[in-house]
């Protein structure tokens, strides 16, 4: 079964837009899962969140950032190539309700899963404020989209080259301090990110929940390298998330697991660029 | 009485090292020597010692006079995965158990030659099986281990439509998962399959029941569906320090080696972290795999851990000899009591207590208690859990209308007949974590029932 690559385009440098051919998956897909997918025969699985879905046209939308040897090398593929192997829809789909006044925080990456989140918290009623950060203007995604389907955009930029000049947690501080009746807030990024945004809003006791990016195999419940600690419990990602209350996740942890393969990274990774590249090392 | 054939293996401080096959097979005269060993009993209690009733005597008779054809011929009208049988089967708890020689000595070796004149076939290349005439009726598997390629593989001869629906990106189930490829080769698996779609199957990969469509999905397209799914999720012990990094659950370690072939790292992506000083807890043949398979990635050191003594052990007699022989260190009746790490999240040691039996509790084992004051620390760089797996919860709780025991298991009568119309079920998603060929011979009486089913609808 090809799952072909139908639109590929680099957003900002590094980072990277496809549309994948999977109408089994499109049909069934919801805001808040996952895909795993290997590249090719000697490919590892690697989990991505689902971006966008097209039920009509049967593609999923993913975002990724070429960081290690598999992003990288999936960004090298053009439109028309193909991937092995492509499984979803994983993990819980995000609740979403009607809960009043919601806060999507997106960092980095995180923006491209939390914009079909904020559709679907817009759609449900809510009155959506996003609140968007990159380390640099031109490294912001989908300031456009976020505008379509929120009722209020915050932009911040760790330089300063593009709205707030600092951190997401500083404009969602701002909001709570306020006194502004904030019902609940999405935060999706980097794990620095998410445990910063669950320590601004425990104080103000706002439920809060994140998007856990552990390492993951089978992404089904089968191996377990996922497990997370949620309220002192043991968790997989996969299959009892990958969405969690921000409150109660162990982020030392996960960041310590994540860690878990650095020096393999690294090894395929300068292994990877130096076959493309024809070093000698 | 003629001796029994030894089976010709790879040395142990070779195969340490490797990650070939272990057992070599035997050759033709091996073979026929062996199968004139057979007594050929007007009434075989070997066959009733077969979960899929291979007409042992009669395939056997085949070996004796160098027909190896009509051998794999008769094997195969009712076991379509004989080159993995005979190499996973514990034949010593089944046919062999009953065969008569062994009351006087040594029990004929059937295991060894069912895997023999399976090989002399993959080796010759397969031939094309003969399709019945189609019955109109589709029927969905949902999984491609040994349940669901059996249940497949009859159900296609019966003149069915069959389509297996397969999670991962490579069928097998466990035994492509699971069982490393020195105990059964990836190519054996493969070749399986292939004669298992040549009967007419479709296996449909990267599908995951339960997210992809529901049972209830599947039974608008299909007119019965057998559930196969197997028992894949990992049992941890719940002590502390189970979630360093460097902790695997044997299901993860294993499937990093075996489906995703880590052991090949750099040439394939999946990174697995090769212990220096390994410690693999439990006493089944899935720790015995996984503690031969950090030796073959070049430990210097690995060691069981088993809470009871080595009688009890759960593995096959022969795997636990097949480790010892490769070096492998057995501490019995000692058992976990936490996992220390360092600040950066990595195991150091593992806390274990000696125990010791009492009376035999209900597995008919004796029940290991711990010994006061016995607590001290092994040095572990890698430790994995091996001490069971339960049923994958994706697929029943995504099905309306199935009963489930408290264990996670799927509620199912004697032939995989489930609480819910045209579901079948059969295997380790119905007993729990069992055999290979266990699995098969629930695969095979499913297909009956469904058969039976599918004439009245």
């Amino acid at each position: 079964m090809p799952f072909t690559i139908l639109k590929k385009q680099e957003l900002v440098p590094t980072i990277y837009l496809m549309d994948i051919n999977a109408p089994r998956i499109a049909k069934k897909a919801q805001p808040g899962q996952f895909v795993i997918l290997r590249i090719d025969e000697t490919g590892e699985r690697i989990p991505l969140t689902i971006a966008d879905f097209d039920r009509k046209k049967g593609t999923i939308t993913m975002i990724f950032q070429a960081v290690g040897k598999t992003t990288t090398k999936l960004s090298t593929l053009k439109t028309g190539d193909a991937i092995l192997d492509f499984i979803g829809p994983l993990g819980n789909p995000a609740h979403i309700e009607n809960y009043g006044t919601v806060i999507l925080v997106g960092g980095g990456v995180g923006v491209a899963p939390i914009f079909p989140q904020a559709r679907a918290f817009k759609e449900a009623g809510n009155k959506v404020i996003s609140i968007i950060g990159a380390r640099s203007a031109n490294l912001l995604l989908w300031e456009e989209r976020m505008i379509e389907v929120s009722d209020e955009v915050q932009i911040t930029t760790d330089d300063g080259t593009k709205g707030h000049h600092g951190f997401v947690t500083d404009i969602v501080k701002k909001k709570l301090e306020s006194g502004m009746k904030i019902d609940r807030v999405i935060a999706i990024g980097p794990p620095v990110m998410m445990r910063a945004v669950a320590g601004v809003t425990k104080p103000f006791n706002v439920k809060t929940v994140v998007s856990l990016n552990s390492i993951m195999v089978d992404g089904t419940g089968m191996c377990g390298a996922c497990r997370v600690l949620v309220g002192n419990e043991t968790k997989f990602a996969c299959v009892d998330g990958p969405e969690f209350d921000a409150h109660l996740v162990d982020f030392t942890l996960l960041m310590n697991r994540l860690s878990m393969y650095q020096p393999e990274e690294k090894l395929a990774f300068e292994k990877y660029k130096c076959e493309r590249e024809g070093c000698t090392c | 009485m003629l001796a029994r054939q030894k089976m010709p293996q790879q040395d142990p401080n070779v195969r340490r090292a490797n990650f070939k096959e272990v057992a070599l097979g035997f050759s033709k005269e091996q073979a026929i020597e062996e199968a004139k060993r057979c007594l050929q009993c007007k009434k075989p209690k070997c066959v009733e010692g077969c979960p899929v009733e291979v007409k042992i005597p009669d395939f056997i008779s085949h070996v004796a006079k160098g027909d190896f054809d009509s051998a794999i011929k008769e094997i195969k009208t009712v076991n379509a995965l004989p080159a993995i049988c005979g190499r996973v089967c514990p034949q010593e708890t089944q046919c062999e158990a009953s065969c008569i020689l062994k009351k006087k000595g040594e029990p004929v070796s059937i295991g060894r030659l069912e895997r023999f004149v399976s090989d002399i076939e993959l080796a010759k290349g397969v031939e094309k099986p003969q399709k019945p005439g189609s019955s109109g009726k589709k029927v969905a598997i949902v999984g491609s281990g040994p349940a669901g390629l059996t249940a497949a593989a009859d159900l296609a001869r019966m003149g069915h439509s069959v389509t297996i629906f397969e999670a991962l990106h490579a069928a097998g189930g466990v035994l492509t998962y699971g069982i490393p490829e020195f105990r059964l080769p990836k190519d054996i698996v493969n070749s399986e399959v292939e004669y298992v779609k040549k009967l007419g199957v479709t296996i449909l990969l990267d599908s995951v029941i339960g997210k992809i469509g529901t049972v209830d999905d599947l039974l608008l397209e299909f007119d019965a569906v057998f559930l196969g799914t197997g028992a894949g999720l990992p049992v941890f012990m719940n002590i502390d320090g189970e979630n360093l990094n460097g902790v695997y659950s044997a299901n993860e370690f294993l499937t990093r080696v075996n489906l995703m072939k880590s052991y090949r790292f750099p040439e394939y992506d999946t990174p697995v972290r090769k212990g220096k000083r390994v410690i693999v807890v439990g006493g089944g043949n899935v720790a015995m795999d996984s503690a031969r398979c950090a030796l073959r990635l070049g430990a210097d050191e690995v060691t069981i851990v088993y809470r009871r003594g080595e009688e009890e052990m759960p593995a096959r007699a022969e795997e636990i000899e097949n480790a010892k022989e490769e070096g492998i260190t057995f501490r019995l009746l000692t058992n976990p009591v936490r996992l220390l790490g360092d600040a950066r999240n990595w195991v150091t040691h593992i806390e274990c207590v000696n125990m010791y039996l009492c009376e035999p509790d209900g597995s008919g084992r004796c029940k290991p208690m711990p010994l006061a004051g016995s607590e001290h620390k092994i040095e572990a760089d890698v430790v994995i859990i091996a001490i069971g797996t339960s049923p994958n919860p994706l697929v029943p709780r995504t099905t309306s209308g199935l009963e489930m025991s408290k264990h996670g298991t799927v509620v199912a009568k004697q032939n995989g007949q489930t609480t819910k119309k045209g579901v079948y079920a059969g295997g380790d998603a119905v007993t729990g974590a069992a055999t290979v060929i266990s699995a098969m011979g629930a695969g095979k009486i499913a297909a009956r029932a469904i058969d039976d089913y599918l004439k009245t609808k």
